[in-house]
């Protein structure tokens, strides 16, 4: 029975190209029909071959891949229902736009006239339409990713698949195009799973971010919660905005416990909910970096900041609206406060002096 | 190829040389550096001396009946033409050139599919291939005259009648297909296998993938590679000499008309053949040109 929720679960999935070495082992991952979900990771981690499985042009070494309640390990894309935009569109040459998007219908046989019918009607849902006799390469990137884009939803898929859709794009472009492929799945009500591997992407279009390592899932929730509150070391670095410090327990005091560090007093971390540590531990916690105030030795700490940790300026980068402080605070590790500009500019420092590093104490969060 | 094709400069040559350049080398007359002038004369020179030998034969097949084997020219007429078609003594040249043209036609069927197919082959590393490869290039290192010679004792040796269409076809194939299969494999390196997945993507068969999408993309390259095969099949001499059996190919009757005609039909022979490779090259790019300029000229529509 084929239904048409575009709900995806992928069970215990693995995949191995030379029997050895696993570029994807052991996937478990629910996403819900309608989603818009983000691949992120390095190159290499497996988050393309993922792709590729639920697309049907690989076949998993092992595990389920469920969409819509129906195991598709074997189908043919066209027999899933998804349809894939490939990371350079993978536009044919030889035909026009409006042919471009009628293959997938002339490949099932509808006549002429039924086919052109269908890709006009198509091709004015991505405006195109003064566009629709070209040949992809009379086009620009953008309107190339309009066209891959008609040309993969015209096989009304449940699920559509997009590898690295904007990496071909300059800039400027791939926030305008980030917009339409937002409202392209809003319009169309269908599960999109996007792979990139850059974060502002991600997190700017994602219901559900997955982030990848080394072909196993390091973390999986709405985009907020994996900026914000990241689980461990890994996925703090990967998806910016954290600096990540690490030590050794020194204390525990009920909701709180103390890392040793160089700072005078050590650093008191609350403990997430559910978990213990014990004294000894070797724990790394990560700090927002626009949580990181800096003041001038001597002068008091702003309210509920205990911790505060001596560092030198080592460099200055303006950003418009925050300016990025670069410091010495972690040894070897890179430890960075975004400040407001105005915060900056009352009194600003320069290379080389010395500040203090501090942030209210709840917002420190312990890692896994 | 149609790379090849569409790289070539167009213009004159002195656009090629970055403005910069031009100045730098200076000391020009109108404009130009004194090398222009130096690699012109050579360029005329290499022209001379590639077209020159043939322009006389030319020249000389439009003689009238007077007409010897040498300059000086004696008078102008089609005669030698007439005499071409006509008399017997000159020996089968129209035998000789429907033979020709036909084993042209089935060697370049028979190079254009083995070499697409090759291609479609070749798109993925199997155990082996290599060893194809070779097995296939090598026969381009045998000289033609003994791989004619080894082919017409084979088919001796099974007791089989030498023939233009067996034995002369073998041998020509021997030639045609590692050539075909070599300007496939650069076609092939063009073309980019996101195409075929997206093809099977949006609900192609294989079948449907390779007619509608790789078979039209490669069209320019497929027209290279039957070019390729016509005119080495239509002037094919060493492999076709002993094993073309009792009737001759064109190129065999030629070589055979220098030693008993001594009359400028043979030149008339010359011009003929010239004119109708000509043709055969003329359509060949003609098509090239076409298929590019419907991809190109479709906008306009």
């Amino acid at each position: 029975m084929k239904s048409d929720r575009g709900d995806i679960e992928l069970a215990g999935v693995c995949k191995s190209f030379d029997g050895a070495t696993y570029v994807v082992d052991g996937v478990n991952l629910k996403i819900a029909d309608g989603a818009y979900c983000c691949f992120i990771g390095p190159s290499g981690c497996g988050k393309t071959t993922i792709l590729r499985m639920i697309a049907g042009h690989d076949d998993p070494t092992a595990g389920e891949i469920v969409i819509g309640g129906q195991n598709v390990v074997g189908l043919a894309p066209v027999q899933r229902r998804t349809a894939m935009m490939f990371q350079s569109y993978a536009l044919f040459p030889h035909l026009t736009v409006r042919e471009n998007i009628a293959f997938a219908l002339r490949v099932r046989g509808q006549s002429k006239s039924d086919r052109l019918r269908a890709a006009d009607a198509m091709i004015e849902k991505v405006r195109l339409t003064q566009f629709a006799d070209r040949l992809p390469a009379q086009l620009s990137g953008g309107q190339q990713q309009r066209v891959a884009l008609a040309r993969a939803a015209i096989t009304e898929p449940r699920v559509l698949l997009l590898d690295e859709p904007l990496s071909a794009l300059d800039e400027q472009l791939r926030v305008q195009m980030r917009q339409e492929l937002r409202r392209m799945q809003q319009e169309l009500g269908i599960t999109f799973i996007h792979v990139t591997h850059t974060q502002l992407e991600a997190i700017a279009l994602a219901d559900l971010v997955v982030v990848m390592e080394q072909g196993k899932i390091k973390q999986a929730g709405p985009a907020r919660e994996v900026y914000a509150h990241p689980h461990d070391r890994y996925v703090a670095e990967f998806m910016g905005g954290q600096n990540v410090l690490s030590g050794r327990v020194e204390k525990v005091n009920g909701a709180s416990f103390t890392l040793a560090r160089a700072a005078p007093d050590g650093i008191e971390v609350p403990l997430r909910p559910r978990s213990a540590v014990s004294v000894g531990d070797k724990v790394d916690i990560a700090v927002r970096r626009d949580d990181v105030a800096l003041v001038r030795p001597g002068r008091d700490l702003p309210p509920g900041c205990t911790t505060s940790l001596p560092s030198r300026v080592l460099a200055i980068e303006y950003q418009g609206y925050f300016v990025k402080v670069m410091l010495d605070t972690v040894p070897d590790d890179e430890f960075v406060a975004y400040v407001p500009e105005k915060t900056f500019f009352a009194d600003p420092f320069a290379v080389g002096d010395v500040v203090m590093a501090t942030w209210a104490t709840g917002s420190a969060l312990p890692l896994a | 190829m149609s790379a090849v094709l569409a790289d070539m400069p167009k213009g004159d040559m002195s656009k090629t040389v970055a403005p910069a350049t031009t100045k730098a080398i200076a000391p020009s007359m109108g404009g130009r550096p004194w090398t222009f002038y130096v690699l012109a004369t050579l360029f005329a020179a290499y022209v001379i001396a590639l077209y020159g030998p043939m322009f006389c034969i030319y020249i000389l097949s439009f003689q009238d009946i007077r007409g010897g084997l040498v300059f000086p020219m004696k008078g102008h007429s089609l005669h030698w033409f007439v005499d071409l078609f006509t008399q017997v003594r000159t020996g089968d040249v129209k035998g000789s050139f429907d033979r020709s043209i036909k084993l042209a036609i089935i060697v370049t069927i028979i190079t254009v599919v083995v070499s697409f197919l090759a291609g479609l082959g070749f798109r993925k590393r199997f155990r082996g291939d290599t060893f194809v490869f070779y097995m296939m290039i090598g026969s381009l290192v045998a000289p033609g005259l003994v791989l004619g010679l080894g082919t017409g004792l084979l088919f001796q040796a099974l007791g089989l009648n030498a023939s233009w269409y067996t034995s002369a076809l073998g041998a020509q194939l021997s030639w045609t297909l590692p050539f075909g299969v070599l300007v496939m494999f650069a076609v092939m390196s063009r073309f980019n296998h996101v195409w075929e997945e997206a093809a099977y993507d949006l609900g192609a068969s294989r079948w449907q993938s390779i007619r509608l999408v790789m078979i039209p993309v490669l069209a320019p390259g497929l027209v290279a590679v039957a070019l390729f095969g016509f005119t080495l099949s239509y002037d094919e001499f060493a492999r076709s000499l002993q094993t073309a059996g009792s009737m001759n190919t064109l190129p065999l009757e030629i070589w055979s008309m220098t030693l008993n005609v001594t009359s400028p039909s043979l030149y008339a022979l010359g011009t003929v053949t010239t004119i109708v490779s000509f043709v055969v090259i003329g359509a060949s790019l003609g098509t090239i040109v076409l298929i590019q300029k419907r991809r190109g000229s479709a906008t306009k529509g």
